[in-house]
């Protein structure tokens, strides 16, 4: 199928385009949201919220008997909140660190969660409940209403963040000093808790609650790489997020048999990998590149100031010398020899070398400025 | 010398069971450039993050001018020690100083153009306006804690809480921040400066107080500066002789 086959079967298929439009709203809202997670480094905070969602799902099954999409995840909310409340009570209350809290609250709820659906498993209406969406996600099921209502959120979390910007950046960056100047910084901290809570919820249907996480943190840990200011990190990461979506619905729509998630998932993951390589102040590879650059710059301007330091005294500063001299000298190598002649800085004749006028210029400049800095 | 601007009473403070400062009683003259010294882990962090409210208490009280600390809050401004942020956020210089205004502007409202002054005028008294761009991370120490300082300043309080503000500095930064300093005092404001350099004590500060979990002694430093203090509080035999 061609991309423009493909573009126009989004718009003409009811499933497909409620699948692309859900996947790219819960990945922007995940993106934004993430990007807080991240920059407070509780990247362990989504695993947590999204295991202890799953009990919630099983006790609202148990108790309405529904299979409404919407009672369960109300249920999930609501253990997603105790959880996430409970690990901070936790790490405020006790001196257990937080990521100790973390994988306290999640193997403790995932633990019963998986009790509890077992115990469903066991009971005669099993196949129809269709929990098990929830492990690993079913982005298949996502019907119109379930895309109103994540868009409602994104809405809701964008208005959050527009009016709370200053106070969701103080306390990200110096949470005791926002205190000093007076700001509840638990609210600030509950209200953004919520906000992560029910964003994860909101995907557990279509991720599920093993690779949840991951939507949190792969588009903001991407975004940081390519931005030093807060605003565009949290767009950038909405942006990824979104994107995700749509591209992970596009492959898992085309080839047979992949499920959505778990390639939404992937692409995201792409998107990492692809930022701590390739962005340009903070990837690795022009992190490397400069690093060498910077080496051969250094490796060069020492030999060139050893060659000043021999040719300083002769009068004729064109005065011919050995290259055996040359080896007396740790820095120096044929390489960067040819580099000063490129440079026009070094003349050589068969076993010669020479500086000219203008490497001779360059030297002493670099000479005098090492002698400043010592 | 007239109004008391800091008042603690009895102030315990614990993080597990063990207190780790007891029972400070301190009185802080307004007006005075104080220096609290005490070794590592004498509780010098513990006893402001305290008087600021950041911590609770397990006994004791604070007042400011007289009055509860939280119904004093746009008087007081602090420097937290460096280390305890993530230097690494996505930010810039002048957004970070720029913090200091949110205090006074309250919930929602953002900074206008007034705040953007002020903000500029303290990057510009420390010497930071050139890095007002800077990403944060990009700064050296000693960039990063002038930068702290001018959040603090434009917060425009009566008295100051600093943290170490001359951890990590080379010498022509530490001229810079104590010029800031004494010119708060003259000004008439209360500095109370977390401070580890012995040496300089006398020739910066006009008061002191000596901190181990207890308060060893505070007053002015010519009465109480001695041999036998800077001994009591760190434990070894010290000869520091002031220099007069
Ligand atoms: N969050 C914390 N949880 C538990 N104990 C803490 C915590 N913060 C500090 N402490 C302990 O409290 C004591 C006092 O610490 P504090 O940071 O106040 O010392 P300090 O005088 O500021 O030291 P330094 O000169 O190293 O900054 C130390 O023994 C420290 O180990
Ligand atoms: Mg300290």
């Amino acid at each position: 199928m061609g991309i423009i086959e493909y573009i126009e079967l989004v718009f003409s298929d009811y499933t497909l385009r409620t699948i692309t439009l859900g996947t790219a709203v819960l990945g922007a809202v995940t993106g934004m949201l993430g990007s807080f997670a991240v920059l407070r480094k509780q990247s362990l905070l989504g695993d947590a919220i999204s295991h202890a969602a799953l009990p919630g799902i099983a006790l609202a099954f148990l108790f309405t008997g529904a299979k409404d999409s919407n009672v369960l995840l109300i249920g999930a909310l609501i253990s997603g909140l105790i959880g996430a409340f409970w690990i901070r009570g936790i790490t405020t209350k006790t001196h257990l660190k937080a990521d100790t809290a973390l994988g306290l609250i999640l193997s403790l709820f995932f633990g019963f969660g998986i009790l509890l659906l077992t115990f469903i498993q066991k009971r005669p209406d099993a196949n129809q409940a269709g929990l098990d969406k929830y492990l690993f996600g079913q982005a298949a099921t996502l019907v119109e209403s379930d895309v109103w209502l994540m868009a409602f959120v994104a809405g809701l979390c964008v208005l959050v963040l527009l009016f709370f910007w200053k106070e969701f950046k103080i306390l990200l960056f110096d949470k005791d000093y926002a205190q000093t100047l007076g700001f509840n910084t638990k609210f600030i901290d509950a209200l953004i808790t919520s906000f992560i809570v029910l964003a994860i919820v909101l995907g557990l249907q279509t991720v599920g609650v093993i690779l949840m996480s991951a939507m949190l943190l792969a588009p903001a840990a991407a975004a940081r790489q390519w931005t030093n200011s807060l605003g565009v990190m949290v767009f950038l990461a909405a942006v990824f997020g979104a994107s995700a979506g749509v591209f992970g619905t596009a492959i898992s729509a085309t080839q047979n048999n992949l499920s959505t998630g778990p390639v939404i998932v992937l692409v995201a993951s792409v998107f990492v990998l692809f930022s701590f390589v390739f962005s340009p102040s903070r990837g690795l590879l022009f992190k490397r590149i400069r690093l060498i650059r910077n080496r051969n710059d250094l490796e060069l301007q020492k030999t060139l100031t050893f060659m000043y330091h021999i040719v300083q005294d002769h009068e004729d500063i064109s005065h011919p010398h050995a290259i055996k001299i040359l080896n007396n000298f740790r820095g120096y190598s044929r390489k960067g020899l040819k580099k000063l002649i490129d440079k026009n800085y070094v003349k050589v004749e068969g076993e010669m070398w020479s500086l000219t006028e203008e490497g001779f210029l360059r030297a002493s400049n670099l000479y005098n400025q090492n002698e400043k800095d010592d | 010398m007239g109004r008391i601007a800091v008042k603690v009473d009895d102030l315990t403070v614990a993080y597990n069971y063990k207190p780790v400062i007891w029972d400070i009683d301190l009185q802080i003259p307004e007006g005075v450039l104080m220096a609290v010294v005490g070794p590592n882990g004498a509780g010098k962090s513990t006893l402001i993050k305290a008087i600021l409210g950041i911590l609770k208490p397990i006994a004791g009280s604070v007042t400011i001018f007289g009055k509860p600390y939280k119904s004093q809050r746009k008087h007081v401004a602090y420097v937290p020690q460096k280390g305890s942020v993530d230097w690494d956020f996505p930010t810039t210089a002048f957004d970070v100083v720029l913090m200091g205004t949110y205090g006074d502007l309250g919930w929602i409202k953002r900074p206008g153009l007034k705040e953007k002054k002020r903000a500029l005028e303290a990057l510009e008294k420390v010497g930071m306006l050139s890095f007002k761009d800077r990403q944060i991370s990009q700064l050296s120490g000693g960039q990063q804690q002038r930068v702290f300082l001018a959040r603090a300043l434009v917060q425009n309080a009566s008295i100051y809480f600093m943290d170490e503000p001359f951890q990590g500095v080379d010498a022509t930064t530490e001229v810079t921040i104590i010029n800031i300093l004494k010119e708060l005092r003259k000004a008439g404001k209360t500095v109370i400066v977390v401070h580890h350099d012995l040496q300089t004590v006398p020739e910066y500060f006009d008061w002191v107080t000596f901190l181990n979990v207890k308060k060893i002694a505070t007053g002015p430093v010519k009465d109480i500066f001695n041999d036998d203090n800077l001994t009591k509080t760190y434990g070894i035999n010290y000869k520091v002789s002031v220099q007069k």
